[in-house]
């Protein structure tokens, strides 16, 4: 499960930028935050036209939507030295199941296997291929991390974030229990099955209050509508949001699920 | 169709095969008399002084006690003298393989045969230890009744310091000398640490059904 | 005569079992316990990664040999006087455990912990013809005392505080003194070692499970602590084995390579306390030991699961770890599952064995969060298995119409890149206006499942895309 070996990039790689559906239409922000960390690293970034990774479809056992949905991600994006995502979930998605989806056609398998071994989750990208060591980026405060379960599990993102929030300016990291603990957002999960992925939410909302920290990051923004969704219904005041976010130094936007400025 | 054949035929339909194709079964002839030892812990590997420090420590770490007794001959002594240390009564049943051991010597009030379950002190012979786990193997037989490694309070066993081996491994080849490639004793057990249980709130708790104490006695030669 | 099945009300078992206090306690112990003292044992053994890899690769390699390696062990169990009894279904398996009884007119039976005997629901069919049946492990005696079925695969009373168990004891052993003290959990241990000592001296058969059955051999496996699987079977007269096909491993070596991995993942041992190894009945000269071993071997379904998407699934060696790292199995423990095999192993397994139109929510209650994968032992790998179900409920028209009309309408848009643009632009633009107050919506009507439980988070307005193809376009003209 190691991040495959990342063979020294060219020196400004191609990448093609794809937001995920949920940043694209929930959260821009978190996008130009991704767009401007990728520029820094030297990166000429793209951001092609661009819907869903079909990961819902395939989660919930409709392959051929899955299939459609990922031939339409590939010839979209083949044509990159890197694809690059503000997600654990959508890379992996891409990166390990991909391959899968073809299995038995092996003209869609090999494009499959090929847009795969490119794809990466942007602090993994980051620091593994584009061997970024610091960010220039100040925010003042205490976060706690949650790890994302496809982002940890299926492509081994843990120090990667870590190491670059070091370097923000002026932020502290605190580690919460059980940072490894699934949220229990799980797609299509939490509204499938309400009551226990609350229970499970409830749990990890315990764990970040808990830690004492003022703001959470995660690298999903899945899962951080769910424990941003849990916290505001607790009326825990626990700013929310993505690392790209801080890690860019784009924190003038409200945090997930507080209103804008002088919205009221 | 009889059970026995519905059964394997269904195996063999969905494995596509016919169970008569000679390179499939020449793969399990093989594989049954090669028996490939896969992954062996490193920990184990090492000189019989430091393989016996290993046992120790990891049968201690099972809640075992272990001692060392100088000879066979002083096993009777040894054992006498846990008890005393224990307060436990001078009377326990030992296994045949034991029974020629100077017990006169001592006070202790011997018998021998099987447990019917009232004996609180129980020694046997055991045919082997594995290091790597502090683990050791008794094997059934004439002269080492199983039911004395499970029946009474106390067990004590008796191992030779040349008979620990490293891993498991080095303990089928011994079982094989002995009884031949394919033949088992009827019971071999494996102990490792005195019995406990766990099943009331995850607290772990000892003397679930089987001996609260494992003392093993492990002779120099 | 199956088990009651209540896999298809899963969503009420686990609407239950969330405000069940004594279980969310007890299922507070379980994410601590037992995933610390893996990880402290895995750490200790360096090779124990490897040692996955090992024992995935020997049940790989007996599973794909599985005919012959049968044929094998039962020349072997013949050999050393013992004797096999093949059942296709859990009725010719109750029926000829039952027919060993009935020959040897028994009325007591000891039973070590045996998950096969719960599949096939074997004391119901034993205590039906007039047996009495007496669990031995603490936790299955625990629960046969109660009439539940197991919430875990090999701590089968983990959904039980010392309270309730004492509460059953005093209901159940009248004949001990009624003051007696039962308030610590070792007064209760030392109250079930006494009951239960009478029963194995007493029993007339002693059934006990298998973790393996060694072709090279003709050897049957049991892991235990307590003991109590030992006791069953040296004492009686008959020592019946009840195993699933899939249990054979081809040598004494292969057995060790998953011992090694077994107690590890399950409860974080090094080494069980009991590994007993048992070959036919006792031998001339032996002092003890029962004078008849027989092992029914059971297929139930199995043998249809070879060659199939569900094949890996059969590597099982029921260690647990899998449900011990669930955070579905920690919310609602193993009853909710509805039959005897609960967590992510139940959540593969159940659907072949009774069915997935009465197992179908279990394959879904899951996260895909992966925990149970990267923990099991024979590294099966359970999510992909699980979503090998959902992907035949779908073709079979099983899963929910809310969700396959959700995820058609999804798909019908992410699948036309123009029109996605511009319904997501509109969409999302109103769901921002609607939301901008609050910056949050605590109730939306077609995610009720989310908002009754979490706000849901407004979206900030526009679209990532729109936004970016709005800058560059800024970007040029200036």
């Amino acid at each position: 499960m190691a991040p495959h070996s990342a063979s020294s990039p060219p020196s400004r790689p191609r990448v093609a930028l794809f937001a995920t559906c949920l940043v694209d239409l929930m959260r821009p922000s978190v996008g130009f935050a991704a767009l401007k960390l990728l520029e820094d690293a030297g990166c000429i970034v793209d951001v092609p036209n661009q819907t869903c990774c079909g990961q819902p479809a395939f989660n919930s056992g409709d392959r051929a939507s899955a299939q459609a949905l990922a031939l339409q991600m590939i010839t979209a994006f083949e044509g990159f030295d890197y694809v690059v995502a503000p997600s654990g979930s959508c890379a992996g998605q891409i990166r390990r199941h991909y391959p899968e989806l073809f299995e038995g056609d092996p003209n869609l398998i090999r494009r499959a296997e090929a847009v795969a071994a490119k794809t990466w989750e942007l602090t993994s990208f980051l620091v593994d291929v584009m061997k970024v060591e610091a960010v220039s980026a100040s925010v003042a405060g205490t976060a706690t991390y949650h790890d994302s379960c496809s982002g940890l599990r299926e492509l081994g993102v843990k120090a990667q974030p870590r190491k670059l929030l070091a370097s923000v300016e002026g932020l502290t990291l605190t580690e919460m229990n059980e940072n490894e603990v699934c949220c229990g957002f799980g797609g299509t999960f939490a509204v499938k099955y309400g009551e226990i992925s609350d229970s499970i939410v409830g749990k990890k909302a315990g764990n970040v209050t808990q830690s004492g920290a003022a703001m959470l990051l995660a690298g999903d923004l899945g899962c951080l509508m769910n424990i941003a969704g849990k916290l505001s219904r607790e009326g825990k005041a626990v700013e929310v949001r993505h690392v790209a976010e801080v890690l860019a130094g784009m924190t003038d936007e409200p945090p997930i699920g507080v209103p804008p400025q002088g919205a009221r | 169709m009889s059970a026995r054949d519905d059964i394997l035929g269904t195996i063999r339909r969905s494995l596509g095969v016919t169970g008569q194709e000679a390179p499939r079964r020449s793969i399990v002839e093989n594989r049954l008399a090669q028996a490939p030892r896969g992954v062996i812990p490193q920990r184990g590997q090492l000189d019989p002084q430091a393989r016996a420090a290993l046992f120790r420590t990891m049968a201690e770490a099972a809640l075992a006690t272990v001692e060392e007794v100088e000879s066979l001959d002083k096993v009777p002594a040894a054992v006498a003298e846990y008890l005393r240390r224990g307060n436990l009564p001078a009377r326990a049943r030992v296994g045949e393989a034991l029974a020629g051991l100077p017990w006169g010597e001592t006070t202790l009030e011997v018998g021998t045969g099987p447990s019917d379950g009232r004996d609180l002190i129980a020694v046997n012979r055991a045919f082997a230890g594995a290091a790597e786990t502090g683990s050791i193997a008794l094997v059934s037989g004439p002269d080492s009744p199983t039911t004395l490694n499970f029946l009474p309070d106390y067990a004590i066993a008796v191992l030779r310091e040349s008979e620990i081996a490293g891993d498991y491994e080095s303990v089928w080849d011994r079982i094989r000398e002995r009884y031949g490639k394919g033949t088992m004793p009827r019971t071999l057990n494996w102990i490792t640490g005195p019995s406990r249980s766990a099943d009331i709130e995850q607290t772990m708790l000892l003397g679930a059904h089987g001996p609260r104490s494992l003392h093993i006695l492990v002779v120099k030669d | 005569m199956t088990s009651h099945i209540t896999s298809p009300q899963f969503k009420e078992n686990a609407s239950r079992a969330l405000v069940d206090a004594p279980l969310q306690q007890a299922m507070g112990n379980v994410r601590v316990n037992f995933i610390e003292r893996r990880r402290a044992a895995a750490e200790k053994l360096p090779e124990f990664e490897g040692l996955r890899d090992s024992a995935r690769d020997i049940k790989n390699h007996a599973l794909e040999h599985l005919d012959l390696y049968l044929e094998t062990w039962e020349q072997n169990v013949t050999k050393a006087g013992g004797h096999v009894h093949w059942a296709r279904t859990a009725e010719e398996a109750r029926e000829a455990v039952l027919a060993i009884c009935r020959r040897v007119g028994a009325k007591t039976v000891t039973k070590g912990k045996s998950m096969i005997s719960e599949e096939i629901s074997l004391n119901t069919a034993l205590e039906a013809a007039g047996i009495k049946p007496v669990e031995t492990d603490l936790g299955e005696y625990i629960i046969q005392l109660r009439g539940e079925l197991p919430s875990h695969i090999i701590a089968p009373a983990v959904h039980l505080n010392a309270t309730q168990v004492e509460s059953d004891f005093r209901r159940v052993h009248t004949h001990l003194d009624p003051k007696r003290d039962l308030s610590q959990p070792v007064q209760l241990l030392t109250e079930a070692r006494g009951v239960l000592r009478d029963r194995f001296l007493a029993a007339d058969v002693g059934i006990t499970g298998a973790n393996f059955l060694i072709a090279e051999t003709g050897t049957s496996v049991i892991v235990t602590n307590e003991g109590n699987g030992d006791l069953t079977q040296i004492l009686p007269k008959i020592h019946v084995v009840i195993a699933s096909i899939e249990k054979i491993v081809p040598t004494l070596e292969d057995a060790s390579q998953i011992l090694r991995v077994l107690a590890r993942s399950a409860t974080g041992q090094e080494m069980s306390v009991y590994t007993t190894l048992s070959t036919g009945p006792r031998r001339p000269g032996d002092p003890d030991g029962p004078e008849e071993y027989h092992v029914v071997v059971l297929d139930n379904g199995r043998s249809s699961m070879l060659g199939t998407a569900f094949q890996d699934m059969l590597r099982c060696i029921r260690c647990g770890a899998c449900m011990n790292h669930c955070p579905v199995y920690h919310a609602v423990g193993g009853h909710a599952y509805g039959w005897v095999y609960p967590g992510p192993m139940g959540a593969v397994l159940s659907p072949s064995l009774i069915g997935v139109d009465k197992a179908g929510h279990l394959p879904n209650a899951s996260t895909f969060c992966g925990r149970c994968e990267s923990v099991c032992p024979v590294r099966i790998p359970l999510p992909k298995m699980m979503r090998s179900w959902r992907e035949r409920e779908f073709e079979r028209h099983l899963s929910p119409a809310t969700v396959r009309g959700g995820l058609a309408f999804w798909s019908f848009f992410a699948r036309r890149p123009g029109l996605y643009r511009l319904a997501t632009r509109l969409g999302m633009g109103a769901l921002a206006w609607f939301g901008r107050d609050k910056g949050k919506f605590a109730s939306l009507p077609f995610a009720s499942g989310w908002t009754k439980y979490r706000d849901f988070p407004a979206p900030q307005g526009g679209t990532f895309q729109q936004r970016y193809r709005d800058t560059r376009k800024q970007g040029a003209r200036r």
